[in-house]
């Protein structure tokens, strides 16, 4: 499957992109992170980010499907 | 804007709340969020503001939903700068309007305490010594 990835904030410096399109057949939304982590050297963990899919939260446990578009959201710093 | 309850925007952020006063309306609380100049010890120069702008104005929406609901408020907004900002520029503002001050300024904390905590907005300082860092992603 193919799935659209945008990063954001401290992440999108540390890949180097604001956005890529991947192809996968892992469905494990953590996996992937987990794989993007590694490859990129993010300094945020699983645990300091927040899944989205589709322009909403979702839980890490949601399968990824194809055609979604992924976002790992870094601790949030608005006001 | 008189419809949206939450948005961005690049432009300075005027003091006028983006309804209009209903004849029921007996208090307007309104709260501003500043650059300031320091932050955690260090001296700030210069920050910019950056936004996943599709979840931002979903969640912010959301949220000015629930202050709504929540203090049985007339009317409320909240907006949200995006991009670089000079100090003592107006970051975010917050307007809650209700028939009495008590909903109003209890809507109006409530609603910028959720947008710190929820919306994926996020600000890279610049400090006076040149160095940059996006605020709340150290983490040892």
């Amino acid at each position: 499957m193919q799935i659209r990835i945008s990063y954001y904030a401290i992440l999108r410096e540390q890949r180097g992109l604001d956005e890529e399109t991947v192809r996968t057949d892992n469905s494990d939304l953590r996996q992937l992170f987990r794989d993007l982590e590694r490859a990129w050297g993010f300094s945020l963990s699983e645990k300091h980010v927040r899944p989205a899919v589709n322009d909403e939260f979702c839980d890490w446990s949601r399968p990824l499907v194809d055609g979604d578009h992924v976002v790992f959201i870094p601790p949030v710093a608005g006001g | 804007m008189s419809s949206l309850l939450f948005a961005l925007s690049n432009q300075r952020l005027d003091d006028v709340p983006p309804f209009a006063i209903a004849r029921r309306v007996g208090a307007l609380v309104s709260f501003a969020g500043i650059v300031r100049d320091n932050n955690e010890g260090k001296s700030v120069t210069r920050l910019e503001y950056s936004a996943y702008q599709a979840l931002a104005e979903r969640e912010g929406t959301r949220i000015v939903r629930e202050a709504i609901e929540r203090f049985d408020l007339i009317a409320a907004a909240c907006c949200h700068r995006v991009g670089a900002l000079e100090l003592g520029e107006v970051a975010v503002r917050v307007w809650a309007a209700a028939a009495h001050r008590g909903a109003a300024f209890s809507a109006c904390e409530f609603t910028i305490d959720q947008i710190k905590e929820r919306v994926p907005i996020w600000k890279k300082e610049t400090y006076c010594d040149g160095e940059q860092e996006w605020v709340r992603c150290h983490h040892p």
